[in-house]
């Protein structure tokens, strides 16, 4: 093991003076009470450590001795439901061995060693056994089977099992006959989380992942396996509708990192996922969630690992076969973080300080994001959902800007729906998605041949009454011709009807796509009714006091999802009314 | 064994160099022994092999190269704690300076023998997010505009954003004054009062209004003026936190916690960071700027199995009134929501000039509603904001196209507009109005509005509280015969 001595202190920073064979990346423990670190510059002269706890009370001479790995998080069952801090210690223990208060130097095992797993054994004897194989699978939790896999670099031919039965994570339950000798395997394994693990291959993305949220399903949809980025200044709603998306959408494994955000946020998040139940499966939705918090007052460089730590978590269920979700709230955090400990590096800044390095960074972690077949046979996916918080709601700053580059999926959040309380305030003009075309197939195959009509019209109509509203501002509405007042009422139909969803409304919380596609077919319904009324010069304000309008703006808390029955009695409502107008 | 180590190697902004020295940990409380007899105080913020670099807390003055000896305490920046700080003046590095003396820290029995004197780290260390109470409880401070829609919630951070010469000192007070949390007799009530960088008179105006209160007893008070060290503003609000912390979480009280003016705080911060030499962010705020506010305004929030909270109205004075400047934009980042003042309608003469639309309280969805204020609240607020949204975009029209030309509902809406400004957000400094009052007199101005302009409001919630008989709500809205 190697080891070093302190040399120099700068915030989270610590230099060693000399060489010292330490390898780049790699954990090393610091001082008395064996704070976590890592590796971030090796050099003759001296070697950077950057610490992942506050380093107060470190003095110059402690010791620091390497692992001799790279900083890893530990995978096994056991992370289902389970809250971490941004290196994947369970904060629920670390408050059992030490109450409120995280103190410093707190080191406790990810995983609970002596929990008992009902293990089934899924290999024989005599089976050969290549990385990433299932070799036993075991109960997790409710909803989540976990199949536990070779782990990388290891293959061989199966010599020894156990029977099945209850094992803890640590207890060798299988015996490989490798090349260089024996490998007793475990339910549990060692990933370093800045290295992607091992797929088969990239498969296409032209499955949507279902959130129930109108505006992106309809309008601005991601893959799975996509990656979508959700910036907004604050106040604009970014960690609601993260939440929304965390609790509804159809992923199997979701993976929330809280990254440098608020304490209270994360005990929100908890509350809630356990008190709500997953109307796919019937059970809380803690059964398929895991949460890593790194809260802002939380130490600056494990804030910077957290977003590594959760996409490598992601991808080890997604090598299971299952899709996950990874929920990052807010990458700008850590952007910040890498910014932060650039400039104690006294490295050369780029645009606004962040290091020049950030794009790459980004990119690096964007691409984890994908649809793959994984290396035991199944398809699986990681879809990421980044929120970004631009300074001052500025767009143009580096993090959002480098940030769009690398994703195809824009969600724009506007302060000024926000104010006028239109939520989600995701900006229909300047938000888009570019995986519309590779999912359309599956849309008309899954919902309705008329899906991607339907959102062009919508969109046609939105776009317009942006350009009209320029001109009503100036001279107000009543000059307009009747055809463009009634485009102007279509589209408030549809951003009040359609676009506004109340996360709070029992019925509208989530959605599904059978009632998105009826909810835009009536509203294009009735402005073509409206058309025809139009042009039989009927005057289109004996049309809005029908009431109709109105009417339909409300079907989102009228019409329960699993009455889609009743939209029959919108369309003969609007017969009846337009009718009653031409007679 | 004490050493003093006697000479300097550099003399930077605020900021001293001490070669030799060794055994120095980082963050660790140091004393400056001056000629003649001056004590001054200062914190290692670096060290290098074995030179270390001491921030002084006091300032530079008079400081040489030769005329100093450093005293290295062995432990980080500690304030003692007991009960006997309710009521006391502290300067902003933690002293006693209205002359009562040193605070003898509490005897914790239950402690072994060396931990037993309540004795903290200024710091603080991070809440495990297992181990917060998600704040559900609101307070009612007896001001419309925030109790119906910007409802403070015990634990909460809530900042005021303000701009100089507005009234955010009396908004502060007022809140103070009249907090009272919801349907609890509770008496345990405790504020603790953080001023950095505040002109004197200011400082001197809160204990006034508190000593009128008769609150003086329950209040501790953490006093760094304009004219004291700028270095020492970087510790006072984590003095008052600390303090705040053990009010809260060993003595059970609820706890509001006043810091004025943060712009002061952050400016102190940039100051300390650019004598350091390091890479400046926005406008010369250093990158870590939202990591440090973020280790103030966390310390706010409610602990599984304690009885106290803490609450944080932290003040700031937004430089020339943008909110997007680093400091209100960092703050709103990590703050639950804000109270943002507006100087339109503080030329109106209106007091509180809260601006409804930018304000936000985070926390209020979940303890608003049945079961908590009244069941009619929450769509009453949102009816409220989506209405009072609609008259600013009509006023925008009408200062184009001039009143005469608007179409007769946005004529209403005007006259709501200016109703609702007039009659709900403007209120006495004095007045104290319950949350009842509050709501009923949000129902009767919206009910100004046609019935199905109210949209947001489900028809039975509407019929059990519109009011038709417009001649039951009429308000006198000519504003040159208010005055």
């Amino acid at each position: 093991m190697a080891e070093g001595l302190i040399y120099g202190i700068n915030g989270p920073v610590v230099t060693i003076k000399g060489m010292v064979s330490f390898a780049m990346s790699d954990m090393v423990y610091i001082g008395k009470e064996d704070l976590v670190g890592e590796v971030i510059s090796v050099g003759a002269e001296k070697t950077v450590i950057q610490v992942f706890e506050d380093t107060a009370g470190l003095a110059v001479g402690d010791l620091v001795k390497s692992i001799g790995r790279p900083m890893s998080v530990t995978l096994g069952p056991g992370l289902i439901g389970n809250i971490f801090d941004g290196i994947e210690r369970p904060l629920r223990r670390i408050e059992g061995a030490s109450g409120a208060f995280i103190p410093r130097g707190c080191n406790i095992d990810a995983l609970d060693k002596e929990k008992l797993w009902d293990v089934e054994i899924k290999a024989e004897v005599g089976e050969r056994l290549r990385s990433g194989s299932v070799y036993a699978v075991c109960r997790e939790s409710i909803v989540i089977n976990h199949r536990v896999m070779v782990p990388n670099g290891i293959e061989g031919t199966v010599s020894e099992i156990v029977k099945n039965g209850k094992y803890r994570c640590d207890d060798v339950v299988l015996k490989l006959k490798t090349d260089g000798g024996e490998a007793g395997l475990t339910l549990s394994q060692i990933w370093n989380i800045r290295a992607p693990r091992p797929v088969k291959k990239r498969l296409p993305m032209n499955v949507p992942l279902i959130t129930g949220q109108r505006v992106i399903d309809s309008f601005f949809p991601v893959a799975k396996g996509g990656a979508a980025i959700l910036p907004g200044g604050f106040g604009t709603g970014k960690t609601m509708t993260q939440h929304q998306l965390a609790k509804w959408c159809d992923a199997d494994v979701i993976v929330y990192v809280g990254c440098g955000e608020r304490g209270n946020e994360m005990t929100q998040v908890l509350e809630e996922f356990s008190n709500l139940v997953d109307p796919k499966t019937g059970s809380p939705m803690t059964e398929r969630t895991i949460f890593i918090a790194n809260t802002s007052n939380m130490p600056v460089a494990a804030r910077e690992a957290s977003i590594y730590t959760g996409v490598t978590l992601a991808e080890y269920y997604r090598d299971m076969g299952y899709d996950v979700a990874m929920m990052a709230d807010s990458t700008s955090r850590w952007a910040e973080a890498l910014r932060e400990i650039s400039g104690r590096l006294e490295e050369m800044p780029a645009e606004e300080g962040f290091p020049a390095y950030l794009p790459s960074r980004l990119s690096e972690f964007y691409e984890r994001a994908g649809r793959f077949e994984v290396l035991c046979g199944e398809s699986g996916s990681v879809t990421i959902i980044g929120a970004v918080s631009p300074q001052g709601s500025d767009f143009s700053e580096p993090v959002t800007q480098n940030t769009k580059r690398f994703t195809r999926c824009f969600w724009a959040l506007d302060k000024n729906l926000a104010y006028s309380r239109h939520y989600p305030a995701i900006n229909w003009i300047s938000s888009y998605s570019e995986y519309f075309n590779e999912l359309d197939g599956w849309y008309s195959k899954n919902v309705s041949a008329d899906f991607a009509g339907y959102r062009k019209k919508m969109m046609f109509f939105l776009h317009e009454e942006e350009r009209l509203m320029e001109i009503v501002r100036l001279v107000g509405e009543d000059v307009l011709p009747d055809d463009q007042k009634l485009l102007i009422e279509t589209a408030k139909l549809i951003r009040v009807g359609f676009l506004q969803q109340n996360s709070f409304h029992e019925e509208d919380t989530f959605v599904s796509l059978a009632k998105q596609e009826l909810m835009m077919k009536a509203i294009i319904y009735l402005n073509k009714k409206a058309r025809n009324l139009i042009s039989a010069s009927i005057p289109i304000s004996k049309v809005i006091e029908t009431g109709i309008f109105s009417d339909l703006a409300r079907m989102k808390y009228e019409i329960p999802n699993s009455r889609l029955d009743m939209f029959n009695d919108y369309f003969y409502k609007i017969d009846g009314e337009i009718e009653k107008l031409i007679a | 064994m004490i050493i003093r180590y006697s000479g300097l190697k550099e003399i930077k902004g605020s900021l001293i160099a001490v070669g030799g020295v060794g055994g120095v940990f980082f963050d660790e409380v140091v004393d400056i022994y001056l000629d003649g007899g001056a004590v001054r105080h200062g914190r290692v913020i670096q060290i290098e092999g074995d030179y270390a670099i001491i921030q002084v807390f006091e300032g530079v003055k008079f400081i040489s190269l030769e005329n100093t000896e450093i005293c290295f305490k062995g432990h980080p920046m500690q304030m003692a704690l007991s009960r006997e700080i309710l009521g006391r003046v502290f300067s902003g590095s933690g002293k006693p300076i209205d002359g009562l003396g040193e605070i003898r820290s509490e005897v914790d029995e239950f402690l072994d023998k060396n931990s037993r004197y309540v004795s903290r780290d200024v710091n603080g260390l991070p809440i495990n997010p297992i181990s917060r109470i998600y704040p559900k409880d609101y307070i009612c401070t007896g001001i419309s505009s925030i109790d119906a829609l910007i409802t403070l919630i015990r634990g909460q951070k809530l900042p005021i954003f303000s701009g100089a010469g507005m009234r955010h000192n009396d908004l502060a007070i007022q809140i103070a004054k009249q907090a009272r949390v919801s349907n609890s007799g509770e008496n345990n009530f405790a504020i603790v009062f953080a001023a950095m960088g505040v002109k004197n008179d200011v400082a001197s105006y809160f204990r006034e209004e508190f000593e009128y209160s008769g609150a003086l007893g329950r209040v501790v008070m953490f006093l760094n003026l304009s004219s004291d060290p700028v270095t020492e503003r970087i510790l006072t609000p984590r003095f008052a936190l600390t303090a705040a912390e053990y009010l809260a979480f060993d003595l059970d009280y609820h706890v509001l916690v006043i810091m004025t003016d943060m712009t002061s705080y952050a400016e102190a911060v940039r100051e300390f960071s650019s004598s350091k030499g390091e890479i400046p962010g926005r406008k010369g705020f250093p990158g870590y700027l939202y990591s440090d506010l973020a280790s103030l305004y966390e310390r706010a929030g409610m602990l599984k199995g304690k009885k106290g909270s803490v609450t944080q109205i932290p003040i700031l004075t937004m430089p020339g009134d943008d909110i997007t400047h680093p400091i209100p934009d960092l703050t709103g980042y990590i703050t639950e929501g804000q109270i943002v003042l507006s100087r339109l309608l503080e030329g109106k003469g209106f007091y509180p000039s809260v601006s409804i639309l930018p304000s936000l309280s985070r926390l209020m969805k979940d303890g608003i509603g049945k079961g908590f204020t009244h069941q009619d609240h929450p769509v009453l607020a949102d009816q409220l904001f989506a209405s009072y949204s609609r008259v600013l975009d009509t006023r925008a029209l009408s200062s184009v196209v001039g009143e005469d030309d608007l179409s007769s509902i946005d004529k209403i809406y005007l006259k709501f507009g200016s109703v609702f400004e007039r009659y709900f957000i403007n209120q006495g400094f004095h007045e104290n109005r319950s949350m009842k009052e509050t709501l009923d007199l949000g129902w009767r101005i919206l009910s100004l509005l046609p019935r199905n302009e109210l949209s947001r409001i489900k028809p039975e919630i509407l019929s059990k509280h519109y009011i038709e008989d417009k001649n039951l709500i009429s308000f006198v809205d000519d504003p040159q015969e208010m005055i």
